[in-house]
């Protein structure tokens, strides 16, 4: 096993994964909001930001599903080395990861009306975050705020089942924004 | 399944064996093998819990038995061997030694690891084993029937 796969890890875990929760808190408490959060250097295929999130939100716990381009070895021993996250099929997932092609919205789980928690969270790699593009409206915004989204009726649908739905957050780089589901977008 | 067809029972063994090892008699023997191999620190020691399920008789139900303190690290060397130390207890030296045999063993120095610091450690936990062993047997009770001859 070579060493690169598993380097690049928190230096000091308490630390940075608090800095980085409460980068990952504010961008969702203020949807359409850039962040910056950092600390680790993933292997090649992952962005700062997603890697981030990985490790400060994800443990033995939470079933974790790669899709298309992130499924690749490196990245499933680094997670595993540094999460211990169950790698599982998209129907389980607890978080989602990978470009917003490859990943299969319909099958991944919305949360019962008794456990409306109980749905995903997808981590979607973007090539660029830039506030152009879609409105948001809800909880959060005041008045309006805008985001480069990769599309727009996919998280018309999710809106519309709240209080069930995904919840997502969009990464590029050392970036990320958050797309809770009580975020109306036009 | 008897673990003999198991590609990595030997490390298993090797790593059991550093876990249940004392830590001063780990710390003796690794400054005593003159070993400093340069490697670098994936994962810090960090003192967590584990729980420890067992089965009644090997063979019913698993069930919790209890949390044991655990201390682990991770190492690799400058060749990127990936060595894990994960020792009982709160030693964090201890952790960071087992973690770096485990790597050493790995590589071309795995003769003279085993000889200066694996056989000792072996031999100290048989021989405690064994005066374990002895002050129980030394308790033992044998119950057994003398026949009375009434009829």
């Amino acid at each position: 096993m070579a060493q690169t796969t598993l380097a690049g890890g928190f230096t000091d875990p308490p630390q940075d994964a608090a800095q980085a929760f409460r980068g990952i808190m504010q961008a969702m408490a203020r949807p359409g909001q850039i962040e910056t959060v950092g600390g680790v250097q993933p292997p090649a295929s992952l962005s700062v930001a997603a890697a981030t999130l990985l490790l400060t939100l994800c443990d033995p716990d939470t079933g974790l599903h790669l899709a298309g381009g992130c499924d690749t070895p490196a990245v499933r021993g680094w997670i595993t080395f540094h999460t211990g996250a169950p790698l599982v099929a998209a129907t389980d997932a607890t978080f989602v990861l990978g470009a917003w092609d490859d990943i299969n919205l319909s099958v991944l789980p919305i949360g019962t009306p008794e456990y409306p928690d109980r749905s995903a969270t997808v981590i979607v790699e973007v090539p660029d975050l830039a506030h152009t593009g879609a409105t948001l409206r809800g909880p959060g915004i005041k008045d309006s705020a805008t985001l480069h989204l990769p599309a727009i009726t996919a998280f018309q649908h999710n809106a519309a089942l709240f209080p069930l739905g995904l919840d997502f957050f969009f990464t590029s780089g050392a970036a990320l924004a958050a797309l809770p589901r009580s975020t109306k977008v036009t | 399944m008897d673990g003999s067809s198991d590609p990595n029972a030997p490390r298993k063994a090797w790593l059991s064996l550093l876990a249940r090892s004392a830590p001063a008699d780990v710390a003796r023997l690794w400054a005593a093998a003159g070993l400093a191999p340069a490697h670098d620190v994936l994962r810090a020691p960090e003192i967590g819990a584990v729980m420890v399920r067992g089965r009644a008789g090997a063979v019913g139900a698993p069930f919790n038995l209890g949390e044991m303190t655990v201390t682990r690290t991770t190492v690799a060397l400058t060749g990127g061997i990936v060595g894990h130390g994960y020792v009982q207890g709160r030693d964090k030296a201890h952790a960071t030694h087992a973690a770096l045999i485990d790597a050493l063993m790995q590589t071309d120095a795995a003769t003279q690891v085993e000889a200066a610091i694996l056989a000792p450690l072996r031999s100290a936990a048989d021989a405690r084993r064994d005066t374990r062993a002895k002050r129980a047997a030394a308790t033992k009770v044998d119950f057994f029937t003398v026949a009375r001859g009434e009829d």
